[in-house]
């Protein structure tokens, strides 16, 4: 995909809220930052740039506003920092690309998303079709769904990170516990079809 | 490869068949799904992309999902290949131009096509020719609940299923269609009927254009909410909308062959005259004069075309499917190439039209 304002390849994608409408932006990494620093109501005021003098904040105050955190930049700040306990995606690589890391985010930044997804959709609840298979029975608490599957993005970082300072006791444990957790949620269906293969 | 074989067919969904194919050009259904062991593909590093895309191949491999599936490799494909592709509409520009482990599974009618590793880690697309969402919704029902049983799918009770960008979540199903609606863009009346559409949330964007750019009078109407709604609310609102842009663009047909009758019929001679006749020519002019040419086959003003040609056409005059239409022959323009291949394929001499035309 290309860039919206030049020919470079968009490595930037941005969701853009504003009056319950999604736009997306697609931009290069140069553009990106024109375009992000004059979100953040910084000095870009390059013409030609989406929503050029539309005032101070005209973008990021509306993410902002829609995140339910206060309009101030230290709030902002402290959010962008927080960071997902599975994939490690900080709140403000979730920001610049409209992507999220992994399922936990979900879980990891459901205040911050909840009033965000509820001004894309206008809904917060999902009334349409469920697995039907029940996260399996001792795998985890029905509530969270497949959050204990997940787990096992964090555990397998952790597994990295002990074996890399040569710590092979943690990195034995964490290969262990994501075993289990993978026995246990191994769909009875997937089961019979790997052990006739 | 079986990319040759496709090459000289095109997919069921250009055959020009099926509920108001002379408006609705293709229904198209697809939902988002990602498996909760592994991140998101934008997180995922290189080790994770390649489990993931193992895991849902060989999984995908071992169900009967109601159509036997030819596996693409996409990530070892040349780029003319991946083009080629992403003209079909089997898989994403996205998902082209991606790095890494990715792959489509496809039918050989090509309405059943599973991307692997595109935004989210799969993309589940059913497109039939036609007014025909509902026969593409329990198509895609079906593979999808195949899936379910082999693989853990991220989801949440009250988020639904878990996707990579919030825009997805819940049901994760876009539902389109694409419409061909040239005499409401002659008679003016296009920007106007769009404006109602995004007030009751559907989105409205070109096919083939780069960007929003329609080219060729094609236009997709899609959902643009996912969550909130069962997938049958949200089948059912954009199946509600056809009919009524159907009345519309009929309505202007209607219009233009009353009115302006000798106009319109200039108008469509002259498209068929230069497409039959042209040196060269553009991909853009082409579409644009392949869709007048369309218009005038259903309005009876061409006698001796198949719209199940037009259709192809406009598949078949796209770069990479002119390019390997023609093999190794690197010495001629696209727009010297395209034009050669119009005029031999209007001259009726052409084995390929025939062989599409089943
Ligand atoms: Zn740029
Ligand atoms: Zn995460």
């Amino acid at each position: 995909m290309k860039c919206q304002q030049c020919d470079n390849p968009a490595v930037f994608h941005i969701t853009e809220l504003e009056a319950g409408n999604v736009r997306e932006v697609h931009l290069c990494e140069e553009h990106a930052r024109v375009y992000l620093n004059q979100s953040e109501g910084g000095e870009g005021g390059d013409s030609g740039d989406p929503g050029a003098g539309e005032g101070k904040g005209s973008k990021g105050g509306t993410l902002a506003g829609s995140l339910g955190v206060g309009q101030t930049a230290e709030d902002l700040a402290i959010l962008d920092k927080r960071c997902c306990d599975m994939c490690g995606i900080t709140f403000f690589e979730f920001r610049n690309q409209g992507r999220l890391g992994c399922p936990h985010d979900y879980l990891q930044f459901e205040k911050e998303l909840d009033p965000l997804i509820a001004n894309i959709h206008g809904a917060t609840e999902h009334t349409g079709r469920r697995p039907s298979r029940p996260v399996p029975a001792g795998a985890g608490d029905a509530g969270s769904g497949t959050d204990g599957l997940t787990a096992i993005i964090g555990l397998r970082r952790g597994m990295k990170e002990a074996i890399s300072r040569e710590d092979y006791e943690s990195a034995k444990d964490a290969r262990d516990a994501i075993r289990a957790i993978e026995d246990a949620w191994m769909p009875p269906a997937a089961k019979a079809g790997e052990e006739n293969a | 490869m079986r990319l040759d074989t496709l090459t000289n067919s095109i997919g069921e969904w250009l055959r020009g068949t099926g509920p108001d194919s002379d408006i609705v050009m293709s229904s198209r259904v697809r939902l988002a799904r990602n498996l909760a062991q592994f991140p998101f593909v934008s997180r995922a590093t290189e080790q994770d992309r390649a489990d993931t895309e193992r895991v849902l191949r060989e999984r995908i491999a071992a169900v009967p999902v109601g159509r036997e599936l030819d596996y693409i490799d996409v990530g070892h494909l040349a780029e003319i290949d991946r083009r080629f592709l992403v003209e079909r509409q089997l898989i994403s520009r996205e998902h082209a131009d991606a790095q890494g482990a990715r792959g489509v599974a496809i039918d050989r009618l090509e309405q059943v096509s599973l991307m692997i590793n595109e935004e989210d880690h799969l993309r589940i697309q059913c497109m039939h020719s036609g007014l025909d969402l509902h026969g593409a919704w329990e198509q895609i029902k079906v593979v999808d609940d195949q899936i379910e049983r082999v693989v853990s799918y991220a989801f949440h009770p009250r988020w639904g299923y878990l996707t990579a960008c919030p825009t997805n979540v819940g049901t994760g199903i876009r539902v389109s269609v694409m419409l061909h609606l040239p005499a409401l863009v002659i008679t003016r009346q296009i920007d106007k009927v769009f404006r109602s559409l995004h007030k009751i949330s559907l989105a409205v964007r070109g096919l083939y254009g780069e960007g929003s750019q329609a080219m060729g009078d094609f236009y997709q109407i899609s959902n643009q909410t996912t969550l909130g709604r069962t997938e049958d609310e949200l089948v059912q609102q954009v199946a509600d909308v056809v009919p009524v842009l159907i009345d519309y663009e009929r309505r202007a047909r209607d219009f233009l062959v009353r009115e302006t009758q000798q106009n319109v019929h200039d108008q469509v001679s002259r498209a068929y005259g230069i497409l039959r006749t042209a040196q060269t020519i553009s991909n853009e002019e082409t579409m644009q004069l392949l869709s007048r040419v369309r218009m005038g086959v259903l309005l009876g003003l061409i006698g001796d075309v198949k719209l199940s040609d037009i259709n192809s056409l406009l598949i078949r005059t796209q770069p990479a499917h002119l390019q390997k239409l023609r093999g190794g022959d690197e010495d001629s323009s696209d727009d010297i190439e395209r034009a050669r291949y119009l005029r031999h394929h209007f001259e009726g001499g052409d084995s390929q039209s025939r062989a599409s035309a089943n």
